[in-house]
């Protein structure tokens, strides 16, 4: 079969709540916030009826309750997409959501469907990081990792032990600005573009959960200095100088080129090539890394190519970490996440992938002067996540997706 | 006990159209308790709207219930304690002070009605200047005029502004009077009381988005204004369905055709003031209070009933009836229905099995026609009813019931026939209307395992089951009799095997009497528009024709027998019209105008007396006043709330009756005959 163009033609999501019962999504369902994001999709699209979407992907880290029963398919139905419309559920922890867009891309590139919606979903409130996990007991008693894999935030202190050249002080920099550069596009109105406002039920009445609820604009470096790190004595990781913990869901849809054409729909972005690698699993956080190089590499293209890099923040320090890798300028690079991120967005694991990808779209379209973009994350238990996008949004649109081959 | 309190809560959303409040109605229970209004409500409703009010900016308020319920109108449990015109009052002028806030608002202002919305909690929706209605909502009634009241917080005035006189009508008193009709989301939208429909998937998000269209301006509903021109011909026909349905025995029906009528020309005001007045008029009436009485047996007593045992009995897995005949198909058909499970139909010919199985995959097939069921599900259900000439067939089955004609020697040997081939823990049941159970199991070798089930005929339609315990009777077998009706989602009643029952027999009192007074010369027209004017669903001679009168004539030789002539006494005239086969009093479709000539040969006298309908009504009640105290002496039953149950689920008496120990209480008939009142805490 000969591969087709995948466009990426819109995407939204909910806003991120805070996990736990302080949170505003404490009583509401997962899939119901999915369900959110899916009829909101086909609300700004009209072109694209229900009937026509022919596959529902989604990503959860925890695929049981209000996340289980193979959640592609019950949110189809619950939607009301067209029985005909088929779904599966997928994991691969803070990059189910992108796995869920890359596995839609390629039923898409290959001919299966045409139409298709992906996204992620948690909601770190009802299914705590690893709650019901039962980790096979081989991984500690045949030394396969580390006690500490399983624990993020001892992944993120063992990245300052290896490179002992990332201080406390720069996580806390690095932070600083992500804090500040949130706060901006939140003033300037861009980030309320890419959320559904939700009623969801709270035990003081309905309340419209329309703005995310971790980012704390009022942060300053005296007050991240002053956190302590829950993750060991003297360590360096703190709540500041990492994502929180959060509920949230963030989806996307695709099509072909072809069918984009058909149903005159613009496209935001194509797909370019993606591509994920494995890494130590103590160091989880480098996994961004590797899986860059590998889809520059597939991709043909350079690090100077890409105008725009999404990377998810999971710890301040694994972004340091990437930022030197590829030349970027500390603590701030124009190229990087440059409306902040899941430091201050929070982190609903499979729903940050395709947060990522809603910024890079709305940052295409703010700037056409960039062909590439980059969305990357890394994963627990040791894997980085890379995509690499195409913007659509260039003054010389036409023409782009012609002679990618 | 009261009801936990429903407390308003406000949130709110700065929307791109400006500040809009999210009022949420909460009692803090889950969807089973639904939201109701009490004092402590309207008090916590007005508080919430001191906030909104005082809040700057505010450009709208979206007002909503809990998950799955908007609210359920006042809390009933406070109804007891209204005992004066100025207390009802009170009650009325309160709500409608508070909630005509809300129209006065000077925002627009939305009602999601997300679920379940009665009486007064529809009421609050209609002060709001828009409304919407979740697709998948169930249960939007004004139920006031079934529980003895008016929609009196605003819903007759506000109602008959918003849809019209025909639609108010329809709403307000028929659907109350047609068994409490309730109406669904789609229903509601089309009548025009919501102005917006919306899938249950984002109902809120998409009731937001109207309001903000409403703010905006951009979302513009035009409401018809009604006039009093052309009405009077529509209140002349709700008046006959009223009479129709009460006789005018219940006041509220009758109050509400003229607030209805009244809010066509008055003011709002005005309208609020009636509906005051009405309240403080009805709350205290003996209708109202019997009303919430009957509505609380119905719903709360039946579920637990007394007596009824602790035990949970297991499952029937499959079903045996001896017979298949009418009534043996149709409780063939009711099982399968409502229990899923195999039944078999054993009769002694090949034609009347099939006889019965075709009933049962008739009645499927129309339910299948009316789109009750898929054609695939009535096709497996009647598949379900199996045939059979051999006992050997009910070999596996739970539970067998007898439904076969009203002999006891008939009945015991099918009885021993079915032992012969059971496990030992099968139960055995018998539909007996009038035999004695405990002589029917005497012959078994396990009597313990016989139990009484008395349906009443139509059985699809009367929800009472007499459940019998005979003499020997297990407490097992007891409990599977519940289980069992209980799935068949039927109100059941634990009854001592005594003659004739419960029912049958306080309604063949009934009939003796109105047969003796013709005998003394009074006209059935006489005696049956005197009764009717209780509220009866249905005149003694009529219903006389319904059950037949060889069947009537049956139960009343059986209660001759137990008790004698001098309370059971047997009208000469009937036995001969038993005997002559003669099924109706009345020429058929002359509405009781004109008695067949062959009844009036058989009663000479008739017509030759003039009763006072008072007189009619006096021996009847006083008479069923003593067979009562009796019942409940010879302890047939547990409780006179039982009898009240029975008559309500049994025998349609109305909700303002109480069943009928609350109205011979309250209308003094027991204090005066038995000095005394059945009602006891």
């Amino acid at each position: 079969m000969k591969s087709r163009d995948v466009v990426l033609v819109d995407g939204i999501r909910t806003a991120f709540g805070k996990a736990g019962e302080k949170g505003f999504f404490w009583q509401t369902r997962a899939d119901d916030m999915v369900v959110r994001v899916i009829r909101e999709l086909l609300r700004r699209n009209p072109q694209v009826e229900p009937g026509m979407v022919e596959e529902n992907v989604w990503g959860a880290t925890t695929q049981e309750g209000d996340q289980g029963t193979t959640m592609g398919r019950t949110t189809a139905l619950l939607a009301g997409l067209s029985e005909r419309c088929s779904g599966f559920s997928v994991d691969r922890m803070c990059a189910g959501g992108m796995t869920a867009v890359t596995a839609a891309a390629s039923e898409i590139a290959l001919g299966a469907c045409d139409i298709a919606i992906a996204g992620g979903v948690e909601h770190l409130g009802h299914h705590p990081l690893g709650a019901s996990a039962d980790p096979n007991p081989r991984f500690l008693t045949e030394r396969i990792v580390s006690e500490d894999a399983l624990v993020m935030g001892k992944t993120a202190e063992n990245l300052h032990d290896m490179f002992p050249e990332v201080t406390k002080e720069m996580a806390d920099e690095y932070a600083f600005h992500s804090q500040r550069k949130t706060a901006r596009a939140i003033e300037s109105g861009v980030i309320s573009k890419m959320i559904v406002p939700m009623t969801v039920y709270t035990k003081a009445g309905w309340v419209t959960a329309d703005r995310d609820e971790q980012p704390r604009p009022e942060t300053t470096m005296d007050g991240l200095r002053a956190l302590k790190t829950p993750f060991r004595t003297m360590g360096k990781v703190t709540a500041g100088n990492s994502s929180g913990l959060n509920d949230g869901a963030a989806g996307v849809l695709l099509m072909s080129a072809d069918k984009a054409r058909e149903l005159g729909v613009a496209p935001m972005m194509r797909m370019v090539g993606y591509a994920y690698e494995g890494v130590r699993p103590e160091i989880m956080g480098v996994g961004p890394i590797p899986s860059t190089k590998k889809v520059l590499a597939r991709t043909g293209l350079a690090i100077d190519d890409i105008g725009l890099i999404e990377l998810n923040e999971a710890f301040a320090v694994q972004c340091i970490l990437f930022m030197k890798e590829f030349g970027l300028n500390f603590p701030v690079d124009d190229r990087l996440n440059p409306w902040g991120g899941a430091i201050a967005f929070g982190h609903p694991l499979a729903g940050s992938g395709p947060r990522l990808m809603l910024h890079m779209m709305h940052l295409f379209a703010e700037r056409p002067d960039v062909r590439y973009g980059l969305t990357a994350l890394c994963v627990g238990l040791g894997q980085g996540g890379s995509v690499v996008w195409e913007n659509l949004r260039v003054d010389s649109a036409a023409g782009v997706c012609a002679d990618n081959k | 006990m009261g009801e936990p309190t429903t407390n308003f809560y406000a949130n709110f959303y700065e929307s791109p159209v400006g500040k809009i409040a999210i009022a949420t109605m909460d009692n803090g229970f889950d969807y089973k308790r639904p939201n109701t209004f009490s004092e402590e409500s309207m008090a916590s409703l007005n508080a919430m709207l001191d906030k909104v009010l005082a809040t700057p900016d505010v450009k709208g308020m979206m007002i909503t219930g809990k998950p799955y319920i908007f609210a359920a109108g006042a809390d009933l449990t406070q109804v007891p304690f209204v005992t004066t015109f100025e207390q009802g009052y009170g009650i009325a002028k309160v709500g409608h002070t508070v909630m005509k806030r809300i129209m006065d608002a000077p925002f627009p202002t939305l009602a999601a009605i997300n679920g379940v919305a009665l009486g007064g909690g529809l009421e609050i929706a209609l002060y709001c200047s828009h409304r919407t209605i979740m697709k998948s909502a169930q249960g939007i009634a004004f139920p006031e005029c079934f529980l003895g009241i008016v929609p009196g917080w605003g819903g007759c005035t506000l109602a008959t502004k918003l849809l019209g006189p025909e639609k108010a009508l329809e709403f307000i008193i028929f659907n109350a009077l047609n068994q409490n009709r309730m109406l669904n989301g789609p229903q509601v939208h089309a009548m025009g009381l919501a102005d917006r429909i919306f899938d249950g998937a984002e109902f809120l998000d998409e009731s937001l988005r109207f309001l903000m269209d409403v703010i905006a301006g951009k979302a513009i509903v035009e409401r018809p204004v009604f006039g009093a021109e052309g009405v009077k011909p529509l209140f002349a026909k709700a008046k006959a369905f009223v009479d129709s349905r009460v006789h005018g025995a219940a006041p509220a029906p009758y109050r509400a055709l003229e607030l209805i009528e009244g809010a066509c020309t008055w003011d709002m005001e005005r309208g609020f003031e009636e509906e005051n007045k009405a309240l403080g008029d009805l709350i205290k009436s003996r209708q109202c209070k019997a009303s919430i009485y009957s509505f609380d047996l119905v719903n709360r007593y039946a579920k637990k009933p007394k007596g009824a045992p602790e035990v949970k009995a297991p499952r029937a897995r499959k079903v045996g009836i001896i017979g298949a005949g009418l009534m043996a198909s149709q409780l063939a058909q009711l099982f399968i229905y409502r229990l899923g499970v195999p039944v078999v139909m054993k009769d002694v010919k090949q034609e009347f099995v099939d006889k019965g199985l075709g009933y049962v995959r008739q009645e499927f097939q129309k339910m299948a026609e009316k789109g009750k069921m898929s054609e695939a599900r009535a096709r497996y259900l009647a598949g379900l009813a199996i045939g059979t000439l051999d006992y050997k067939d009910f070999a596996d089955c739970d539970l067998v019931i007898e439904a076969v004609f009203e002999e006891m020697s008939v009945k015991r040997q099918v009885l021993a026939e079915v032992e012969a081939v059971v496990s030992p823990e099968c139960i055995l049941a018998t539909n007996t209307s009038s035999l004695s159970v405990t002589e029917m199991a005497a012959g078994l070798k396990h009597p313990e395992r016989v139990v009484g089930i008395h349906f009443f005929n139509p059985v699809a339609v009367l929800p009472l089951v007499e459940i019998i315990r005979a003499a020997k009777t297990s407490e097992a077998a007891v409990a599977a009799a519940f289980g069992f009706a209980k799935g068949l989602r039927k109100t059941a009643v634990l009854v001592k095997d005594a003659p004739a029952f419960l029912v049958n027999r306080l309604l063949t009192k009934m009939l003796v009497d109105c047969l003796e007074m013709v005998d003394e010369g009074a006209s059935f027209q006489q005696v049956d528009d005197a009764l009717l004017a209780l509220g009866l669903p249905m005149a003694p001679f009529e219903l006389l024709a319904l059950v037949g009168p060889a069947i009537a004539l049956h139960v009343n030789e059986t209660l001759n027998r137990a008790f004698g002539p001098e309370r059971f006494p047997i009208s000469p005239g009937f036995g001969k019209m038993v005997e002559a086969r003669i099924p109706v009093i009345y020429v058929p479709g002359s509405d009781r105008a004109k008695v067949i000539p062959e009844v009036e040969a058989l009663w000479p006298e008739a017509g030759g007396r003039e009763f006072h309908p008072e007189e009619v009504r006096e021996r009847v009640l006083n008479n069923l006043a003593r067979e009562i105290d009796l019942i409940l002496k010879e302890k047939v039953v547990a409780s006179s709330r039982d009898v009240d149950l029975g008559m309500i689920m049994g025998a349609g008496w109305p909700f303002f009756m109480g069943g009928i120990t609350m109205h011979l209480d309250m209308a003094g008939v027991t204090p005066k005959v038995l000095q005394k009142v059945f009602f006891s805490v």
